[in-house]
């Protein structure tokens, strides 16, 4: 080529040249950076975060004794079900997989962006569309209030006869479009675009944690779809899916529901144990102890998810020998998780550990996680289960899982990777106040609803009588809730003012193990001036490697400053095949998505004719998508 | 118009009943199903103890190494997969194993639908939004929010729906069981002594699931014939002037569209039968005592009291009212 007598510094330049996104607001309309979509999907999560927080605390205010009356009933109903799927599909999901994944999993392979980074920013802007059009429907009263889990006949139309069903329907569905794009462009970059020499067997955990949580999606999703379809259907054109008196069947929805819903738990939980297993390296300054068994449990515990739905409907009716055999499907998927706990528990106790913020909160997770999971292990005793089913236990059991176990592993990413994104050092007292904060919280606000739980109280109930010894722990559980909050705001507005006054980071201060740390922090555009060299699964800390790296920048191999160049290798060996070109900015992902939420919005109004005319613009606007781009000499 | 106005009433009338029966508490079993299902509980808090104290301990053993310098990337890698396979995959499998044998292959026989024959007497408890109907197979016999069985009496409860899913459950008895439409399913309810025991829906079913409670009495077996007897009975036309006039509004009025009182020609089927409603102890899924004063706010103003239960605002005038609740007074 032309540019081998190019000097080292003149090749960066042109990268830069060939990345340099679009200035300003419409830099960030039309960006396909990972790391740009990353960023707008951890503002837009935070944001629902919020909105789910504040749900939260207007159901524990609700309940902070008995028959208060803060809320109607109608109210409350909406509240905690806008709860459930906020937290859950609005924020979780997208904050892990669209958030962590997005910024982090090229960084870590090596690679300078996603396989797809149009179909990438087109999954962000649907999501966001999908959140607003759900929170349209609350703001309008619309909100959905038949649960997160929708049973009907309860969502039915005569007995929900409002629009807030279509909302929770059609909300459902889009968001699950955002959800499957991603998964499949995280699957497709984890297959093919690591740097040359990342075999499968030296992927980091983290990635295979996404990896597992992106298959899970693909697979889960269709069901909660083809669900939510029957019964929009059911509503809005009189099918009789769920319609008993005219041969349909209630059941139906909650099998094709929980076929979705228990793989959807490990998909929660999956992405947070890949932040687990990227920090406890990091500050225990070891390898992960049996790696190999970590990786294939992660891979495991989502397979072994999709047979357990039906210990959700161990009160329904079922026969028996069906009940028993998801029981033993539910024991099963206990095993890939007490792997990976002893994994990390082992890793901290041979290695180095320095309980910096992050290690707190993987600690901390730790514990919680085990706490949800022996009282989920409790769940295999069938009769137990049929006993606190829909009580506060469970609430207990799924809370200790998903906010200990997913949340306090995104709050210690969010800590660990800040000087990544940032560039600068957060303070690590506040850190470390924010976490006892939280944890004290957390506990305060879900044990004591594992005793009310014991103790009778079922789930769902917009208010309690005071004489059934309920009262105490629910205003134990309510201080619990502020205690939480106290503490986010103090982990956030650590970060906020780290942000504008922490000392400088330089690109590596964890001396962690995985190739984001092997780059600037911020990192450029392009990621990496040179695809970096690969020989195992802690890339940075083979100090030959990254020797090696600055040889190959200074002589211009694996530089690829042409355009939008990247390397693709094979899927397993992970050799170098060819080199691709990657398609730059577009405004298209973001028209296709206003077009689409017409689309939606028409259908909660039955306008199906305009609704069918914005479906053919989004066809055209596909079109529009694979028209030539102008490419820069 | 002489309409009567009445201060707001919360539903705190089930203070009045507080004491024996008020709580429903799944740790002070009563019936040997629960008995079972809490000695399984406290196994199972044993074990999760041991579980949550171990890697607690494991935390605390890595808290007090903090700091601590040692050599290489992957020290003492053996000992790690030595204890993550012995007690992460083998002590796992075995406990796991002997809990799903205990639990799933012996306890279960105490919480399944009982066996055809073994029961002496069936009891079908209909869920409605938002109140409990319980009728007595081979008896005419229907009343709402309450029922009664014969106490150490083995009992067949079979759980149906008249509209939405709701879920039975008494939990000092036994565990709880849904309502789902088009399928009827059962569990077996054993009292062990006679008592009030209280139960709730547990099955989100809108807006007044929080108010669908009801008390299940386990009587003496011959109290409990003399109960059923008294409830298989139409009711007794009414006596007095007072309550004559109030059947006629009962009659006349919207009551008869939504209510049943067996042996009148009211026989609608929205709201709970009514031909022994002063036997009942409380109204509305538990929400308010059964008292005169309580009937009539129910009556009166029951939107504020149970939010969007299916009951109307009826426009009676002072004197309708005052005739009706004469009249519910009788229905014994």
């Amino acid at each position: 080529m032309a540019t081998l007598e190019l000097p080292a510094e003149q090749r960066v330049d042109r990268l830069e040249r060939m990345w340099q996104p679009r200035p300003g607001i419409l830099g960030w309309l039309t960006t396909t950076d990972h790391k740009r979509v990353g960023l707008l999907y951890f503002w837009t999560t935070l944001g629902l975060f919020g909105a789910g927080g504040v749900e939260a605390l207007l159901m524990r205010t609700q309940l902070i004794h008995a028959n208060n009356d803060v809320l109607t009933p109608g109210q409350y109903d909406q509240v905690f079900t806008m709860h459930g799927i906020t937290m859950i599909f609005f924020f979780i999901i997208p904050m892990t997989t669209g958030a962590f994944g997005n910024y982090l999993i090229p960084l870590m392979i090596g690679a300078r962006d996603m396989a797809f980074p149009r179909m990438n920013a087109l999954s962000y802007w649907i999501f966001l569309a999908s959140g607003i059009f759900l929170y349209v429907g609350f703001a309008t009263g619309n909100g959905p209030n038949a649960a997160w889990f929708g049973f009907p006949p309860l969502s039915s139309r005569p007995f929900d006869p409002n629009r807030s069903i279509e909302f929770y329907t059609l909300a459902l569905i889009f968001n699950g479009i955002s959800s499957s794009l991603a998964s499949a462009n995280f699957i497709v970059t984890m297959f093919k675009m690591r740097a040359p020499g990342m075999s499968f067997n030296r992927l980091p955990t983290f990635c295979y944690a996404f990896l597992a949580a992106s298959f899970g999606l693909l697979f889960a999703l269709p069901a909660l779809s083809a669900d939510c379809i029957f019964l929009y259907l059911d509503r809005m054109v009189g099918t009789h899916f769920f319609d008993v008196a005219r041969g349909g069947s209630v059941l139906l929805w909650q099998h094709l529901f929980w076929f979705f819903g228990h793989p959807e738990v490990y998909i929660l939980i999956v992405p947070a144990f890949g932040i687990a297993t990227a920090i406890i390296p990091a500050f225990t300054q070891r390898k992960l102890v049996a790696y190999p068994l970590v990786a294939v449990a992660e891979l495991l515990v989502v397979f072994i998810g999709f047979g357990v739905w039906a210990h959700h409907m161990f009160v329904v009716g079922l026969p028996t020998i069906t009940i028993v055999f998801f029981a033993a499907a539910t024991a099963m998927v206990v095993i890939p998780s007490s792997i990976q706990v002893f994994a990390w528990c082992m890793s901290m106790l041979t290695g180095m550990p320095r309980f910096k913020t992050p290690l707190l909160f993987i600690a901390g997770f730790i514990f919680m996680f085990v706490n949800g999971g022996l009282t989920g292990i409790m769940f295999v005793a069938v009769p137990f289960d049929q006993q606190v089913h829909d009580t506060y236990f469970v609430i207990a059991h799924f809370h200790y899982i998903i906010f200990g176990a997913a949340v306090f592993p995104i709050f210690g990413g969010m800590y660990y990777w800040f000087p990544k994104v940032t560039g600068k050092l957060y303070f690590e007292k506040p850190g470390q106040i924010s976490f006892w904060i939280i944890f004290v919280g957390t506990n305060l606000l879900f044990f004591p609803m594992y005793v009310v739980g014991l103790l009778g109280m079922p789930r769902q109930v917009y208010t309690y009588p005071g004489n059934m010894g309920w009262t105490a722990y629910n205003l134990a559980e309510t201080m619990g809730a502020y205690l939480t909050a106290l503490g986010i705001a103090v982990l956030f507005a650590n970060l906020v003012v780290s942000y504008f006054r922490g000392p400088p980071s330089g690109p590596d201060p964890w001396l962690g193990p995985t190739l984001e740390w092997a780059t600037s922090s911020p990192p450029p555009e392009y990621n990496f001036p040179v695809i970096p060299t690969v020989s195992s699964a802690y890339a940075n800390w083979d100090d030959d490697d990254r020797e090696l790296d600055a040889r190959k920048l200074a002589e211009g191999v694996m530089v690829l400053e042409q355009g939008h160049e990247h390397p693709v290798s094979t899927t397993v060996d992970g050799l170098f095949s060819e080199v691709v070109e990657l398609p730059h900015s577009s405004a298209w992902p973001l028209i296709l998505t206003v077009c689409l939420s017409v689309v939606f919005v028409m259908l909660v109004i039955g306008k199906f004719g305009v609704a069918g005319i914005f479906a053919v613009l989004c066809l055209l606007s596909l079109l529009g998508w694979h028209s030539r781009e102008p490419q820069e000499a | 118009m002489n309409r009567i106005r009445v201060l707001p009433l919360l539903p705190v009338g089930a203070l009045a009943l507080a004491g024996c029966g008020s709580k429903q508490d799944t740790l002070t079993p009563h019936g040997p199903a629960a008995k079972s299902v809490a000695s399984l509980w406290w196994w199972l808090l044993g074990g999760a103890v041991v579980g949550l104290g171990t890697i607690t301990a494991l935390l605390i053993l890595a808290w007090a190494r903090r700091g601590s310098m040692g050599e290489g990337r992957q020290p003492g890698e053996r000992a790690g997969w030595i204890v993550v396979v012995t007690l992460g995959i083998g002590v796992m499998v075995a406990g796991l194993a002997a809990l799903f044998v205990v639990a799933d292959i012996f306890v279960i026989r105490d919480t399944e639908a009982p066996a055809a024959g073994k029961t002496a007497l069936t009891v079908r408890a209909v869920g409605h939004q938002w109140f409990w109907e319980f009728d007595y197979p081979g008896t005419s016999a229907v009343t709402a929010d309450e029922m009664h069985i014969p106490a150490r009496t083995p009992v067949l409860l079979v759980a149906k729906t008249a509209d939405v899913i709701h879920s039975f459950w008494v939990p000092e008895l036994n565990r709880k069981i849904d309502t789902i439409p088009g399928q009827r399913n059962a569990i077996e309810l054993y009292a062990d002594k006679p008592g009030r025991y209280r139960g709730s829906c547990s099955q989100y079913c809108g807006l007044q699931h929080a108010h669908m409670s009801m008390y299940l009495f386990a009587d003496p077996p011959a109290r409990y014939r003399a109960w059923l007897a008294a409830q298989s009975r139409p009711a007794r036309p009414p006596t007095t002037a007072l309550a004559r006039r109030g059947e006629r509004v009962f009659l006349q009025g919207a009551c008869a569209s939504c209510h049943t009182i067996r042996g009148t020609p009211a026989h609608g089927y929205v709201g709970p039968d009514l031909t022994h409603l002063a036997s009942r102890t409380s109204l509305a899924g538990l929400t308010i005592p059964n008292r005169k004063d309580s009937l009539a706010r129910w009556i009166v103003d029951s939107q504020h009291i149970k939010p969007g239960n299916q009951m109307p605002d009826l426009n009676l005038t002072g004197p309708q009212l005052q005739s009706l609740l004469a009249y519910l007074e009788t229905l014994r």
